[in-house]
């Protein structure tokens, strides 16, 4: 396998985007990725999309045949990537064996969702049904914030974690969202607005929730002699990539204290890597949920297990502290369109470690120039856990 | 700032969905839920119980199963009440949903009743019954013990 670089990122506004349909949405995140790598359309010879709700909460069936063509791809190898809220990692991590591979030289990436083109109880319907509608939701009605509610509930029970450890979660990552202008939510909250707001499935409530999105991100890899060739200014290399999966049943997981499959996917990620937790500048984390976050910091070694609620409350994970963790205002507060998130990770993470076009005020110093990306599908179902170094 | 709705849009063609799902290979499964009684399946090679019920077997590959009846006796390791509902759950009231361990090893998801959602503690015990919907749809829920 040889070296692959990221050489090119782009990302459109995240929130609700009536203003462009899937295609359109897709293009706002390809072109300056393109323009970024100083490449045209027509030098990418493989494309990976990460994209979930085709034909479902948006009308296309096809989203990589309709974004290619109007992003100038047709040509190019072409293949969608499915692997639930972790689909754009599983297009990166395509696109990235493509090219490490030696098979092409230039590929892309590229996650595209549009969750709102339907009304919110059918986005609920069908997000609930993806897990194992057969046994868990068609006598059950579970809908993801539930999923997410049994692991905090056991959480809580065993490690003490409070409602208010939960708050701190969605309180920061708002707090950087504000620093992001293409942030869904870009509206600062207290412990309190979170605690006051309405039970969507307790122990959660509606500001422990991401909101649902729509948005593209694209991502462009390249190898390192076309990296050479291009004369890339600030290379940002893929060091290590981890993949793992859980089991569909919520009912099979061995505890809901944890997802095994971040774990396995972080220690697969951190040994291809040779790269240490203690060693990251910055991570971004799958916090579809605020819980999911607390779990993530204890999946991801950035603390021992059930000790993720210290964490947050020393502010361990701002700017400042060891390991600031989604300063892009993450899932719960940039947004989360499904099979875009895992590319807009890698645009966020991208940023930082160029020290170049994030905001200043939340651009996290860097000192070994190290990033970690963590999406999780579904609720632990797939798991991707990417790192990056310039 | 992008605007809220009131975009200019058109509607897509409307289709109504519903699938017929199998359930020939886990046929007595759903009729002993008739008669009140909650199955699993062992595997006759390897011996390992299969909740949902599998007709086959994902460690050793055979199809050689056998019905068990499950005892109803669940200490429940977590739980949620649902308060936002999908569309297909819009007639239901809130709903608690719960993962129970049963004494034979395996684990069980489903709706918990008869507890005040004040009394509803990790690690408390539960009984599992075999029900009919109203409507006459065959399941299983976590219920107070007698």
């Amino acid at each position: 396998m040889r070296k692959v670089a990221i050489i090119g990122v782009g990302c459109s506004k995240f929130g609700v985007r009536n203003d462009v349909n899937v295609a359109e949405l897709a293009f706002e995140a390809f072109k300056p990725s393109v323009e970024d790598a100083g490449i045209t359309p027509k030098d990418i010879e493989f494309v990976a999309v990460g994209s979930t709700g085709a034909g479902a909460w948006y009308e296309e069936l096809l989203p990589a045949v309709v974004s290619a063509e109007y992003c100038g791809l047709t040509g190019a190898g072409l293949v969608r990537c499915e692997a639930a809220c972790a689909s754009g990692s599983a297009a990166f991590a395509t696109a990235y064996w493509a090219v490490a591979s030696g098979q092409v030289e230039i590929a892309a990436a590229l996650g595209v969702e549009k969750m709102r083109e339907i009304d919110t109880p059918t986005m609920m319907e069908w997000i609930g049904r993806a897990g194992y509608y057969l046994w868990e939701f068609h006598n059950f009605g579970l809908t993801f914030p539930a999923y997410y509610a049994l692991y905090a509930t056991a959480h809580m029970a065993r490690f003490g974690t409070t409602e208010e450890d939960l708050a701190l979660v969605a309180v920061k990552n708002h707090k950087y969202a504000s620093m992001n202008p293409i942030a869904h939510l870009q509206n600062r909250i207290t412990v309190d607005d979170v605690l006051s707001s309405m039970v969507i499935a307790a122990p959660l409530k509606l500001f422990d929730c991401c909101p649902v999105s729509d948005g593209a991100a694209s991502v462009i890899l390249a190898s390192e002699d076309k990296v050479k060739e291009l004369k890339v200014d600030t290379p940002v290399w893929v060091a290590g990539i981890g993949y793992a999966s859980g089991t569909a049943n919520m009912s099979k997981r061995l505890d809901y204290v944890g997802l095994e499959a971040s774990v396995a996917a972080a220690q697969k990620a951190y040994k291809m890597a040779n790269v240490t937790p203690e060693q990251l500048d910055v991570a971004v984390v799958h916090d579809c949920f605020t819980i999911a976050e607390i779990m993530a910091y204890e999946d991801l070694g950035f603390c021992k297990k059930g000790e993720g609620a210290k964490l947050i409350r020393e502010g361990q994970t701002e700017i400042g502290g060891k390991i600031p963790v989604n300063v892009d205002g993450g899932l719960k507060a940039k947004g989360h369109p499904i099979g875009t998130t895992g590319c807009s990770m890698i645009y966020e993470l991208t940023k930082q470690l160029r020290e170049e076009a994030v905001e200043k005020s939340r651009q996290v110093p860097m000192k070994n120039y190290i990033a970690l990306a963590h999406n999780v599908g579904g609720t632990g179902h797939y798991c991707y856990v990417t790192i990056l170094r310039r | 700032m992008i605007k809220l709705a009131a975009m200019p849009s058109i509607k897509s063609r409307e289709v109504k969905i519903v699938q017929d799902i199998p359930i020939n290979r886990t046929l007595p499964f759903w009729e002993a839920l008739k008669q009140g009684k909650i199955l699993a399946t062992r595997c006759k090679k390897c011996g390992k119980l299969y909740f949902p019920p599998a007709a086959d077997c994902s460690n050793c590959l055979t199809s050689e199963m056998e019905w068990i009846e499950l005892s109803n006796e669940a200490t429940i390791e977590t739980f949620t009440h649902v308060v936002v509902r999908p569309t297909t759950f819009q007639q239901e009231k809130p709903y608690t949903v719960a993962i129970g361990r049963l004494k034979e090893g395996v684990k069980v998801l489903a709706w918990l009743t008869g507890f005040k959602l004040s009394e509803v503690k990790v690690g408390m015990k539960a009984k599992l019954v075999a029900k009919l919907t109203p409507d006459g749809r065959p399941t299983y829920e976590f219920t107070r013990p007698e």
